[in-house]
Order: structure tokens, then sequence, then C-alpha cells
């Protein structure tokens, strides 16, 4: 079967100095897949890469089969909340428009069937009557919701998500896990940066470690173990110990927040 | 103190430039309408994408553009000023990127450095040129403009045909301003990914690099036409203070747009009176003006604001 993501031998250095060595995965289709790994591991910088948002200083990167730029309208992407500047001034609707633009020629505005696209995205994230608020007014969750209709309303076959759980509140985490698991249902290909190993477990079938080179990928009942962890995170042993315990009182953290 | 300031009369003030001196008084109000917008409406996208400094330095910058254009060409015709601004503009863009990429120079440094640097090279320049009696620049018109002398300019005349009754440089503002609205409506929703989320918008494959010197551009061109009226300085104002205005007054980027093509109107109107007044340049009233719009909407918001929460106080703690 073809692959949603292939990366080959992919490095990337800013700087000339290289914060991702060759890295070689292949992502069917259909899965939703946690990428984990220490800060400064290249969680971020690994999806910004294939979106060619980072100096890829060798290898290469294939979407669907063909390079990212000709596929490009085929992939969704969340960026981290931080990334904007929230005080800008347009509406929710105006951002979740945006997701339409990769679908519009060059100085051509949104169509009425855009905006429906837009609504009906703004309403399975459960903001819908907030379509008019501007950006700045709303709650962390919200403003993480608002970029999850956006990154819906690309109709993409693979979404690229840069920590779409920081910060968000209970509700908001549960609300967006439905939204994903809706997406995998439909065929779609999802890859998240995560960095809660409490329950990366639970939400994702398959695991991307990384710490600046690939450790492991695979299953995430394969990979999730204490070697691979080990592996991963170093020597930030009290970090694993509390997830080895919590690992051995309960098989399943499914429950586990924190 | 008091003997400084011309003694204030409605009539004079605000009645005689209307029933005298109209066509000099409509023209004057005119520019300076048509200069604020233009100004005021790409200044958003500066104050937007947090590059407010670099209309300081372009407005600066050109002068050494001005003065090359007309060394290399021999003429101070419009075209090959135009040109000048305008590649200058793009060198400066150029030499901020490269100075911030190369150094660790941080962004505001490095467009201090550039602008100061280009704009003394300008002013060598022109003493050398000055010095061979090959050009005279007014040191005054170049830092503040000379509305008045923009408004009685002749007609702009194609063969002895004239084809709008207006100042020649007015009907050039005008047509700045037409192709900047057009531009902006065109492009808006480029200029407004772009600015919003860069990374998306490079993401989607739209070429951010090439929108950013597009609009730079814009702001050369914008800057260049209104030097003429206003001079290097006061535009740096006029790219700021109209959107900051209209920031108060709305949180809709489209919506800010109309505020500041308001804003514009009522400072060349008020701007004009208070020139009339005091005697002065019509360009700094102006300039005066606008910021005091600004300090009026900006603590009429602060107020209302203070009276809201206290309202919502009084309510929700009893």
């Amino acid at each position: 079967m073809e692959s949603a993501l292939e990366l080959h031998d992919l490095t990337v250095a800013y700087h000339k100095k290289p914060v991702l060595y060759g890295i070689d995965l292949a992502v069917p289709s259909g899965k939703m897949v946690g990428i984990v790994g220490p800060n400064g591991a290249g969680k971020s910088t690994l999806i910004k890469a294939v979106l060619g948002l980072a100096p890829v200083a060798g290898g290469w990167v294939k979407v669907f089969g063909k390079s990212y730029r000709e596929n490009c309208k085929r992939v969704g992407y969340v960026p981290q909340r931080e990334s904007v500047d929230w005080d800008f001034p347009v509406s929710v609707m105006d951002v979740v428009l945006m997701g339409r633009y990769g679908h519009l020629r060059l100085a051509q505005r949104p169509t009425a069937r855009d905006r429906e696209i837009a609504m009906q995205c703004l309403d399975k994230v459960q903001m819908l009557p907030l379509a008019n608020r501007q950006i700045g007014n709303l709650s962390g969750g919200q403003q993480q919701r608002v970029f999850l209709a956006r990154a819906l309303a690309q109709e993409s076959d693979l979404y690229l998500m840069d920590e779409p759980f920081v910060g968000v509140d209970a509700a908001t985490e549960a609300a967006i896990i439905a939204v994903l698991q809706e997406l995998r249902e439909q065929g779609k290909t999802l890859l998240v940066v995560h960095h809660d190993l409490a329950n990366a477990r639970s939400y994702f079938d398959q695991l991307i470690l990384i710490n600046m080179r690939l450790v492991a990928y695979g299953d995430t009942v394969e990979v999730f173990t204490p070697e691979v962890l080990q592996a991963t995170y170093g020597g930030r042993l009290t970090l694993l110990d509390d997830v080895a315990q919590a690992m051995a009182r309960r098989p399943a953290l499914d429950s586990d927040r924190r | 103190m008091t003997d400084l300031i011309p003694e204030f009369s409605w009539e004079t003030v605000f009645l005689t430039p209307w029933r005298e001196d109209v066509d000099l008084t409509i023209w004057i109000v005119a520019t300076g309408f048509l200069v604020t917008t233009a100004c005021g409406l790409i200044g958003h996208y500066l104050l937007l994408r947090r590059l407010a400094l670099v209309g300081d330095a372009i407005s600066h910058s050109i002068l050494p553009g001005l003065v090359a254009a007309f060394a290399i060409t021999g003429t101070t015709a419009l075209w090959a000023s135009m040109l000048g601004a305008l590649v200058a503009g793009l060198v400066t863009v150029a030499l901020i990127e490269l100075i911030h990429r190369h150094s660790r120079i941080k962004p505001d440094a490095a467009i201090c450095i550039v602008f100061t640097t280009l704009f003394a090279l300008g002013v060598a320049m022109m003493s050398v040129l000055e010095a061979q009696g090959s050009i005279h620049l007014d040191a005054d018109c170049v830092l503040y403009g000379e509305m008045t002398w923009v408004a009685i300019e002749p007609p702009l005349q194609i063969g002895g045909w004239t084809p709008v009754e207006m100042p020649g440089p007015v009907l050039r503002l005008l047509l700045l301003v037409g192709v900047l609205v057009a531009g902006i409506a065109f492009f808006y929703k480029e200029l407004l990914l772009t600015s919003f989320d860069p990374g998306l918008a490079r993401a989607l494959g739209m070429r951010t690099q090439a929108w950013h010197y597009g609009l730079m551009g814009g702001l050369a061109l914008v800057v260049v036409s209104v030097f003429e009226s206003v001079g290097a300085i006061l535009p740096v104002a006029m790219l700021i203070v109209p959107p900051m205005f209209a920031a108060e007054l709305s949180d809709r980027l489209s919506i800010r747009m109309v505020w500041t093509v308001v804003h514009a109107a009522a400072a060349a109107v008020l701007g004009m009176h208070l020139a009339v007044w005091l005697n002065c340049t019509a360009a700094g009233a102006m300039v005066v003006c606008s910021s005091a719009l600004f300090v009026l909407v900006w603590v009429g918001g602060l107020a209302v604001r203070r009276l809201r929460l206290r309202r919502v106080m009084r309510g929700g703690g009893a």
C-alpha cells in the first residue's frame, strides 16, 4: 500500500547545526501517529521539514508518493498556538476560512461553498456560536479548536499537528481527540506532536520516538516500552521511573491524566 | 507665551478658508487626505507584521535613491525619482534582512544601521552635487515637504489637453490611492494570511518572501509619492498613527481600513484649520491633528472600558 508519508534519510540543520539526523520513516494511511521525545528532540522540526518550513540539509520527503509541493493540498497543518499573534484583527470565521486558501486561486475570494465548509468545521469543534468573535477574546482551548477547525477546512488526507493539546482544558482535549478519531475512521492519516507520555499510549495507534535521531517507530504496543523510552529520553530517569511505575500499576493508562 | 499663539477667531479660522481661497483650501485638504489615506492603508500591514520601523527606514533611505536617480539620468522627472526611490526602498529592505540573517544583530538595530547610513549617503551625495552647482534641493522641503506648493501646481496636461482640473500632484496621489485600494482589495487574502500565519502560508505554497518584497515595494512607492507634499519624516507618523487610531475602534481589519479613511479625512480638515489658525505648515498641523484624534479615541476607549467594568462589578457584586 502507498505510504501517506515517507521520509528518507532526512537531515535538518539550522545555521549548519543539525537538529535531525537521517530520519527514515514510512507511515501508512489511516493511522493516528504520535511524535514523542524530550524537549529539543526535533519533534516540531520533523513536521516543519515535511511542510518545507525547516531547512532540509539532506534526504527527501514524499507525501502520498509525490513531493510535498505537488501534494500540498492533501496536507493539513495545525501549528503551535503561540506561533501567531492572537491580537490580530480577524474573527474566528476569518481564521477558519484561511484553511480554504489552498483551494483558491491567486486573488480569488472565498466562495459561499468555502464559507459553508468553514461553518461545518466550526460546528465539528463546537465553535460555531463564536464564529464572529475576534480571536483574542477566546480561551486557550477555544483558540486551539479554531486551529483544528482551520485544518479540517483544508479537507486534507494527511494532518500534521504541532502540540494541539498544550494549554487546553480537559473538555477541549476530549473534544479534539474525538475529532481526530473521527478523521482516522475516515481513513485520514494524522501525525501529532505530543509531549505527555502519560496518555500517549492510549491516544495513538503508532508512535514515532525521536531524539534528534529516530529511536523507534512502530505500533504503540510494541514501542512504548521502558527500554525504548529510556533510549529516547536518556538521563531523565525520574520521569521514566514515574512512567514505568504508572505502567506497572495500570497497563492501560486511559484515565491517567497527570 | 500668549503672544506666540495667534488670536483665535471662529470666523478667520473656520469660515474664511472656505469663503476666500476655496480652491487652495480644497486642494490642500485633498492632498492631506490622500497622503494620510495612502500611508494609513499600507501602514496597517506594517503594524501587523511588526515592521513599524521599516516605514521610518524607507522614508529616509529614498533620499540617496532620488539623488542617484538624478545623477544617473540628469533629470528630476517623476519617473526617474520614482524608480530611484523604489530601488532604494527595496535595497533598504534587502540590506536589513541581510544584516539580520547573517549576524547577531537584532532587527531593530539592523534597521537603524541601514537607514541612517543610507540617509547619510544621500546627504553626502546631495552636497557633492550642490557643490558642483548641478542641483539645488531645499533641505526644508526634503524634511517637511510643502503641501501648499503642491496644491497650487498646474493640472496635468497631455499635449495641451487637460484630463482633470486638479493640480498634477493631487491627481497622482489619487491614482496612488486607487492603485493601493485595488491592490489591497485584490490580494486581501494573500496579504492577510502571509501577515497572520506565514508558516501556513508557506505550507499552502504561497511565496511569503515575494509578498514581503511586494509589500515593501508598495511602501516605497507610497513614501516617494507623498515625499513632495509631506517630506521624509512626517510619513513615519502617517504610516503608524492612522492604523493605531483604527485599531482602537475595531478588531476587524477590513473595518479598520474604513476607519483609516475616515480618520484621514478628519485629520486633513482639522489640520488645515489648525494651520490657518497658527499660520504654520499644513502637513505638520495635519499630523498633529491625526495624533490628537488617536489620543482622543485611546483615552475615550480607556474611559469606556473603565465605566463598563465598574458597571459589571456593581451589577455582579450585589
